[in-house]
């Protein structure tokens, strides 16, 4: 099965360069609308050095910005779990927070934050923290019924109890959580990077489509979507290991 | 350590009776059977006495003596991701308190699972988790138990084995067993009730001290009388 899904994974991009460089054949469509593999791949090692260069700004604010929004969301949920004011206080915020679409806050955030690190780090945390927070949470305030009876009969404490019984019952859901922030994670730095930057490879894409360097443009979008890829499958080893090595 | 269990009422469920002048008094420091038919409320009368909540309501009264009770079900209700050793001492670190870790071994040690500390529930037979289900009850010390069929998922040899093997552990503690087996019945119960929609009555127990040998002539009788007892509620 995994064997299978490897290869899957090998011969689906494959599949798709021949594709792609069929359509340019078969078209003729012109470079700078559309250039053909060979052509992207010729730009990725020209400009190997100046890609990589930004590749490593996006990533570092990805990965900031991953761990922020985890963080706090996990301490979030644990709180909210635990304290009954906090869930008054905190649930409608936390209602209206996931009906805004985050990415509207980009150019508040950029005006705010400038145009460095910290607002694309904000960006990722934002649209990680309130997925990663609700599922968490939600998954928390549902024990099974026949472990909450047990966590009554021994007269547990509320922390204990939320440690012991409730988190390692959350931890696979806390992975689709991860998950769900990997997919969204990618869109928020590269938005961020629209709205205002001079560094990373949305920078970059903008850039080389400004001037007509269509293939440069590709080549940023493939080493953003390796990065897409590689983070997604990293979430889901993450999920894999929360579900199998709980305490 | 021994209580007086008690119940006196009747029980509803919104606006239907479920079984109406129960009448149940718990030998303190043994064991008292609860049978009848399925959806009586006897499962629900073990939960109240446990100090669980409830669907239904008791109006009467329900004496249970001070401290804390333990109830074991069907379901082992061990966390599936810790090692039995860890489900033993669940009760103390929930409640914030250091775990008799030393007690915990002995306990499993003593109910035939040395060497097994480590295994996760998964990695044990139904009978074995049941066992851990055991040592976490009897570790709690809790002077009344409520067990509510927890060996009705197990085969014949195996359950069979598990009552000699709760009847020595929790030899002193007033036990009640909800049951729906009467071999199980007649071979543990210092007294047996059935319970039914009209109350609840007193069934006819071999004597002698339990667990009752199986295959004793008077065990295997009061079987007889107890099913037949059962069947009769199972008419309309």
């Amino acid at each position: 099965m995994l064997a299978r899904r490897g290869a899957g994974f090998a011969v689906l991009p494959l599949v798709v360069l021949a594709l792609w460089q069929a359509v340019v054949w078969a078209t003729g469509v012109p470079p700078f609308i559309l250039p053909g593999p060979g052509r992207v791949g010729a730009a990725l090692l020209a400009h190997a050095p100046m890609l990589a260069e930004h590749a490593g700004f996006t990533l570092a604010n990805l990965a900031m910005g991953l761990a922020v929004g985890v963080a706090l969301g996990v301490v979030t949920a644990l709180n909210l779990a635990l304290s009954p004011v906090a869930r008054r206080l905190m649930r409608p915020l936390l209602v209206v927070a996931q009906a805004v679409p985050v990415f509207a806050l980009a150019p508040v955030v950029t005006l705010w934050l400038g145009y460095g690190a910290p607002s694309k780090v904000v960006m990722v945390a934002l649209v990680v923290y309130f997925p990663v927070t609700s599922v968490l949470f939600d998954a928390l305030m549902r024990p099974p019924p026949a472990l909450e009876d047990l966590a009554r009969m021994m007269r547990a404490r509320p922390l204990p109890e939320l440690m012991l019984i409730r988190l390692p019952h959350a931890l696979p859901a806390l992975g689709s959580g991860l998950r769900l922030a990997a997919v969204q994670a990618p869109f928020a730095v590269i938005i961020g990077e629209w709205v205002g930057s001079s560094r990373g490879l949305g920078h970059l894409m903008l850039m080389a489509n400004g001037r007509g360097q269509t293939d440069l443009m590709f080549a940023a979008l493939m080493v953003l979507a390796a990065m897409g890829v590689a983070l997604f499958a990293g979430a889901g080893l993450v999920q894999r290991a929360l579900e199998q090595g709980r305490p | 350590m021994n209580g007086a269990v008690g119940v006196r009422g009747d029980l509803w469920l919104n606006a239907a009776v479920l079984a109406r002048g129960l009448e149940i008094a718990a030998v303190a420091g043994g064991w008292t059977c609860l049978m009848g038919a399925s959806g009586v409320g006897k499962s629900t009368l073990g939960r109240m006495v446990a100090g669980l909540p409830v669907a239904a309501r008791l109006e009467g009264v329900l004496r249970v003596p001070e401290g804390r009770v333990a109830l074991m079900g069907q379901s082992d209700q061990l966390l599936p991701w810790a090692s039995a050793l860890a489900n033993v001492t669940l009760g103390a670190r929930l409640r914030g308190a250091r775990p008799d870790v030393a007690r915990a071994r002995a306990l499993l040690a003593d109910l035939g699972l040395a060497g097994m500390e480590d295994r996760r529930p998964a990695a044990l037979s139904g009978g074995q988790r049941q066992r851990v289900a055991l040592a976490r009850t009897l570790i709690e010390d809790c002077p009344v138990v409520v067990l509510d069929e927890p060996f009705s998922a197990l085969d014949a040899a195996t359950r069979a084995a598990m009552q000699d093997l709760a009847a020595r552990a929790l030899a002193g503690r007033t036990v009640i067993l909800i049951t729906h087996d009467p071999l199980e019945a007649a071979r543990l119960g210092d007294r047996a009730y059935l319970i039914g929609a009209a109350g609840s009555r007193a069934l006819p127990l071999p004597p002698g001290p339990v667990p009752r040998p199986l295959d004793a002539p008077e065990v295997l009788a009061a079987q007889a009388a107890l099913f037949a007892a059962l069947s009769g509620t199972g008419a309309p």
